[in-house]
């Protein structure tokens, strides 16, 4: 359960000081379906990064299932992230020269995990996947689909509480849009919270929570 | 992260960079390299000096007539004009002393050499047989003053004269003549070479007064002493400085040298030129660091995104510093390895260019290099490696 209270981020452009965050108050419940929509420049990203523990609020109080994690010290922010959190990206962020399989085992890596257990885990996280075949390639021998679907095995891999995707269709054509956000929702009816950044409105639509953002505020939020 | 696995996820970066990662071993080997044949010369430069004063006898003692009034010049010595005779008799005297094991008078001058019809100019040596066991000389064949004939007209061949004046080998017996007097050849040097600049090869020996009949003289050039052990070399030093000095009316006239002081002094010169070479080449080894440095820092920069997302993962800043860490001590690791290897390589082409150069570094230039390598190489990555650790994750994340 993801509980901000009274959060502000401001960013200082020159002089002016920017309220990416205006004094947010918001709740979500594990399971949730939540899309954030809203013009670019309304603090969406942003959110989506204090959320995600990527970004610290100025001020205010998040509450990450019942802990405040607000004032955390970078490594324990990393493990909360880690552990709770997967993201899913507009340009997928695989690591180039690491192929398919390895990219999923990354967070395995930062677990300590032994090299057998990732193997089993990893191979498991394919075949869900439809991966299988794909396994040796690196991201540039994959297409857009394929690598969002490995970039979300990847976030998923650790069994987070919540996935934080922003955009992330926003680089594929429309129909393997479709496929990838199925996926997500996949994900969601299972219990995953699951949270879509996007200003693709027919995508915005799908999710049974609706928030609606402008200069840093949140305007609408419709169930 | 485990440690293994940091080293393995650095290790497959650095393979898939290959040409960043071939240019910065390249050039941390090569300073490597540098320092180990630097040194390898340097010490071998060392090491043949030393050899060489081996090779002249370790318990040697030598004693010229005339004092060096200031270090470094000794006027009479050079001119020949002392005050007073080094003779045959001080000689003798010296010979008593307790501390003596042998001794041998030494005269030196050059003459005509005549025999079969051939004529040419050598170098004389006119001293007793004693010379050969302080000098560690050898005879190929015949023998020399033994102690029934001290004092007659015998000679040595040097190997190249013996060679030049008689190729068909029927050397001894022979009848040769030394300016206007005869002598009978007794022996041939076994071929040595040079030691010390000097060419044993290319002298006659004769016995000490007939070459000072020859040179018309009653001083000697020197006096050659071997002491009994190698630990009492100053107390014999000191017995024949005072006999020398009772014998010439209390005068201190001689200059008394020992070859431990001479190659003291060298085994110092040489020992601080290998040093300072040595330094110069660590230069190399900063500079090498210094790519490393750039080279992670250009790399933090490719990989921004890469770090971004690391972070948004879970990764820590501390296993993130870890990790460009362990990437820029493969660089190092790898680089002062293959260096060794190309500085030995390198030292053994100099050994076979040179052979008479034992071009060995010496132990301690191969641990301080890679060391040194390494040392400098984590050291570059650590500025490069903190800027990573120290990224802002949205905003790298946000660039491509």
């Amino acid at each position: 359960m993801i509980q901000l209270s009274d959060i502000s981020r401001v960013f200082q452009m020159g002089d002016q000081a920017v309220h990416a965050l205006d004094h947010i108050d918001l709740e979500i419940n594990s399971g949730e379906y939540v899309s954030i929509m809203g013009p670019s420049g309304s603090g969406k990203s942003t959110l989506l990064n204090v959320i995600g523990l990527l970004d610290r609020p100025n001020s205010g109080q998040y509450l990450l299932d019942g802990r405040n994690v607000t004032d955390l010290s970078e490594t324990e922010q990393a493990q909360v992230r880690r552990e709770k959190i997967g993201f899913i990206f507009q340009s997928f962020h695989l690591v180039p020269r690491l192929t398919a399989a390895e990219n999923i085992e990354l967070p395995l890596i930062l677990t300590g995990m032994p090299p057998s257990e990732r193997k089993l885990r990893v191979q498991e996280t394919l075949d869900a996947f439809d991966l299988g075949n794909r396994a040796q390639h690196r991201p540039a021998e994959l297409s857009g689909g394929q690598r969002q679907r490995v970039a979300i095995a990847r976030a998923t891999i650790l069994r987070p509480t919540a996935l934080l995707a922003d955009e992330p269709t926003g680089n594929l054509d429309h129909r393997i849009g479709s496929e990838v956000m199925a996926l997500l929702e996949n994900l969601n009816q299972v219990g995953t919270t699951l949270i879509v950044v996007t200003h693709d409105r027919e995508l915005g639509v799908r999710a049974h929570r609706r928030l609606g953002m402008r200069d840093g505020k949140i305007a609408a939020d419709e169930k | 992260m485990k440690l293994n696995d940091t080293l393995r996820f650095s290790f497959k970066t650095l393979t898939s960079y290959r040409t960043r990662s071939f240019l910065i071993i390249l050039a941390m080997a090569l300073g490597v390299a540098a320092v180990i044949v630097l040194t390898a010369l340097g010490d071998g430069a060392r090491r043949y000096v030393v050899n060489q004063f081996a090779s002249i006898g370790t318990n040697l003692i030598i004693v010229l007539p005339g004092r060096a009034e200031t270090a470094g010049s000794f006027p009479g010595a050079v001119m020949g004009q002392t005050p007073r005779d080094l003779t045959l008799e001080d000689a003798r005297w010296v010979g008593r002393l307790a501390e003596v094991r042998r001794y041998a008078p030494l005269n030196v001058g050059a003459a005509e050499l005549s025999a079969a019809g051939r004529l040419r100019e050598v170098t004389v040596m006119g001293t007793t047989a004693e010379i050969f066991p302080i000098r560690h000389m050898r005879l190929a064949q015949g023998d020399f003053l033994s102690a029934a004939s001290a004092g007659s007209a015998q000679i040595v061949l040097g190997a190249a004269i013996a060679q030049e004046f008689f190729p068909d080998g029927h050397v001894l017996g022979q009848r040769v003549r030394l300016s206007d007097r005869r002598f009978t050849v007794t022996g041939v040097l076994a071929a040595q070479g040079q030691t010390m600049g000097f060419n044993s090869d290319e002298v006659v020996i004769i016995p000490v007064r007939q070459a000072q009949a020859l040179f018309n003289t009653n001083s000697l050039f020197r006096l050659l002493i071997e002491a009994r052990h190698r630990g009492e070399i100053e107390e014999a030093k000191q017995a024949i400085r005072e006999t020398l000095i009772r014998r010439h009316d209390g005068e201190d006239d001689v200059t008394v040298i020992t070859q431990d002081a001479v190659l003291a002094t060298f085994d110092r010169i040489l020992r601080a030129l290998t040093l300072g070479v040595a330094g110069i080449a660590v230069i190399s080894l900063a500079v090498a660091g210094i790519l490393v440095m750039n080279v992670m820092l250009v790399a933090v920069s490719q990989r921004t995104a890469e770090i971004g997302l690391l972070k948004a993962i879970g990764t820590p800043a501390t296993v993130i510093r870890r990790v460009f860490l362990a990437e820029a001590a493969w660089l190092s690791l790898t680089g002062a390895l293959l260096g060794f290897v190309l500085g030995h390589i390198g030292s053994l082409m100099l050994r076979l260019a040179y052979p008479l150069l034992p071009a060995w570094p010496p132990y301690w230039a191969n641990f301080a290099a890679i060391f040194v390598a390494v040392l400098t190489g984590v050291l570059a990555g650590l500025l490069p490696a903190t800027r990573a650790a120290r990224l802002d994750p949205v905003q790298a994340l946000s660039k491509r």
